[in-house]
């Protein structure tokens, strides 16, 4: 795909916002979206994971898989790179801050079963970007998921103090609220067609 | 065909052992904190193999922090003052820590993992927390759901112990329960039996250790507790004594009259023993041949929820109001009280109305 690495970032972050435009990586996005604090821990993190197993899974996918002639197993593959990969992180998180080690808690380890990072290794592969595309793809999505969450957990600090109706308090109201984000973020895509 | 499948698979599995293998090796690498110095007291320095919680650490050198929840951060016994070395505050001790005990460094020992050299504080009483190998040596039955269980020493073992503190049984695996839970018990007899000791165990519908204790325990059975905890014992003055007990916290106040029973005593002493019927009460008996003993002690049951059949003319209603009448100088009157925390907030309340000043109000709860 001939695309600049630089114009896939931004994409990334505005017109293919891995959460608002593909919904991937819903599942922390809603249960950790109630503090701005921790949404932003928990984002850095996934932007960092993103970044590093996007690359990581091209090089496997690349010089081990197509090598081999078993691209058909990448499913697999990618879900037990990332895995060792994010207990790496975990590893090392532990070691040198212990106190974003504790305040990510359980959501770094759930980062592994976060699907915009499986889903971005899948992305890179359909859509055949190279090393350097495959990076920028990943960091931009991982930006991107950032600032989604961000908003979120913006909105709903200050949703606290507004009446919802019972029946849509909780994730209900947050699906709403995304999908008006979703909206709005659909003014980017004229800019550039990623996808 | 068959030849590629396995090709695949054997691809497959080179890939994971690498993975495996070189997170084995950086768990080797990042979580190798050699060995660390814990320094205690400032005296008594132990080399530890870092990485694990203090209390477990500790634990591995016969060193015993009270634990009551086995160190998942619930239950905030096993609080010590790290001086050096503990790393920042976590956000899992936070709620059991009091903003003067942040202050001071006070941190919970199962929650802090020895990294590095650390130096910490804690009761010497600690020193003298062991790990005892017991047997089962008499079960009786008190009342419907109260058990006192008799514990012997291995031979030629002892244990020193102050009447009112309490040990920790471990219970082991029973029916559908496949952990093993560690829970707290007072001791009810006295501490001059140095070779054995006696619990009192109440069955709480659906509790672990409880039920282990109530429907498994047979005697001759092998049980590991560790102890002797705590700072729930009489102090040595001649203030005038309230005790207040409910349900099995008859337990440590009756290894306190034991053991005043053998040192003797002068001082006035009311007991108000809760219970909710007639059928609640146990060792009755036994209490009423303390006030032969010692000519100012008393025994007050009360009963909070007579049945209608139960041939009471005694006390009724809550322990509180006959506070009053037992109180002659509230600044020289010591109360010690045992029972759930409920009944410990609603005495501590009212004591402290009669004028009995808050630190000589000693309690031991079972929260």
């Amino acid at each position: 795909m001939d695309i600049s690495a630089f114009v896939l970032f931004w994409a990334a972050i505005f017109t293919s916002n891995i959460l608002l435009t593909n919904f991937l990586g819903m599942c922390s996005f809603l249960s950790v979206s109630r503090e701005v604090e921790s949404s932003a821990g928990l984002g850095i993190a996934v932007i960092f994971v993103l970044t590093a197993t996007a690359g990581l899974n091209w090089l496997v996918y690349h010089y081990v898989l197509v090598p081999f002639g078993i691209m058909y197993l990448q499913f697999i593959v990618f879900i037990i790179v990332i895995a060792a990969f994010v207990q790496l992180l975990e590893l090392v998180v532990e070691r040198y801050a212990p106190a974003l080690y504790y305040s990510l808690g359980i959501f770094l380890p759930l980062i592994t079963v976060n699907c915009a990072i499986f889903g971005v290794s899948l992305f890179l592969v359909i859509r055949d970007y190279n090393f350097l595309q495959s990076i920028a793809f990943g960091a931009g999505s991982g930006i991107g998921w950032l600032l989604a969450i961000l908003m979120l957990a913006g909105i709903r600090a200050k949703l606290k103090e507004k009446l919802v109706p019972a029946g849509l308090q909780g994730a209900g109201i947050s699906l709403i609220i995304t999908g008006i984000m979703a909206l709005a973020f659909i003014g980017f895509s004229g800019i550039v067609q990623i996808q | 065909m068959l030849l590629t499948i396995l090709k695949d698979i054997g691809i497959l599995t080179a890939i994971s052992a690498l993975l495996g293998i070189l997170l084995v090796i950086a768990q080797k690498w990042l979580s190798n904190y050699g060995e660390c110095k814990v320094q205690i007291n400032g005296k008594r320095d132990v080399t530890v193999k870092g990485g694990s919680s203090l209390l477990n650490s500790l634990a591995d050198k016969q060193i015993f922090i009270p634990s009551a929840c086995g160190g998942r951060g619930s239950c905030g016994a096993c609080k010590c003052q790290v001086r050096e070395g503990g790393g920042p505050l976590l956000p899992t001790e936070r709620p059991l820590l009091s903003k003067s005990e942040m202050a001071t460094n006070v941190r919970l020992a199962c929650q802090v993992k020895v990294k590095s050299d650390i130096a910490i504080q804690i009761p010497d009483a600690i020193f003298n927390i062991r790990k005892y190998k017991t047997s089962i040596s008499e079960i009786v039955d008190y009342t419907y759901d109260i058990k006192g269980v008799t514990f012997k020493l291995q031979e030629g073992e002892t244990i020193d112990f102050l009447a009112g503190q309490y040990v920790q049984i471990n219970t082991k695996p029973y029916g559908k329960v496949r952990q093993s839970v560690s829970r707290a018990y007072s001791i009810s007899s006295r501490p001059e039996d140095r070779d054995q000791f006696q619990l009192i165990v109440r069955l709480v519908p659906e509790g672990i250790c409880t039920t282990w204790v109530h429907q498994f325990l047979k005697v001759g059975d092998e049980v590991e507790v560790t102890g002797p905890y705590g700072d729930f014992f009489i102090r040595d003055t001649d203030a005038d004594i309230i005790f207040v007990a409910g349900g099995s916290g008859k337990a440590p106040i009756k290894s306190m009259l034991e053991h005043m029973k053998v040192t003797g005593c002068e001082r006035k002493m009311t007991y108000f023993f809760g219970a909710r019927t007639l059928k609640d009460l146990y060792l009755t008996e036994e209490m009423r041949s303390f006030e032969q003993i010692f000519p100012s002690f008393k025994y007050e049951p009360v009963l909070s929820h007579p049945a209608p059949d139960d041939v009471w003319n005694g006390k009724t209603g809550f322990v509180m109001p006959y506070f009053k009448d037992a109180v002659r100088d509230p600044l020289k009157t010591e109360a010690y009280l045992c029972g759930s925390p409920g009944m410990i907030n609603a005495v501590t309340k009212s004591l402290k109305e009669l004028g009995v000043p808050a630190d000589k109000i000693y309690f031991d709860s079972f929260g």
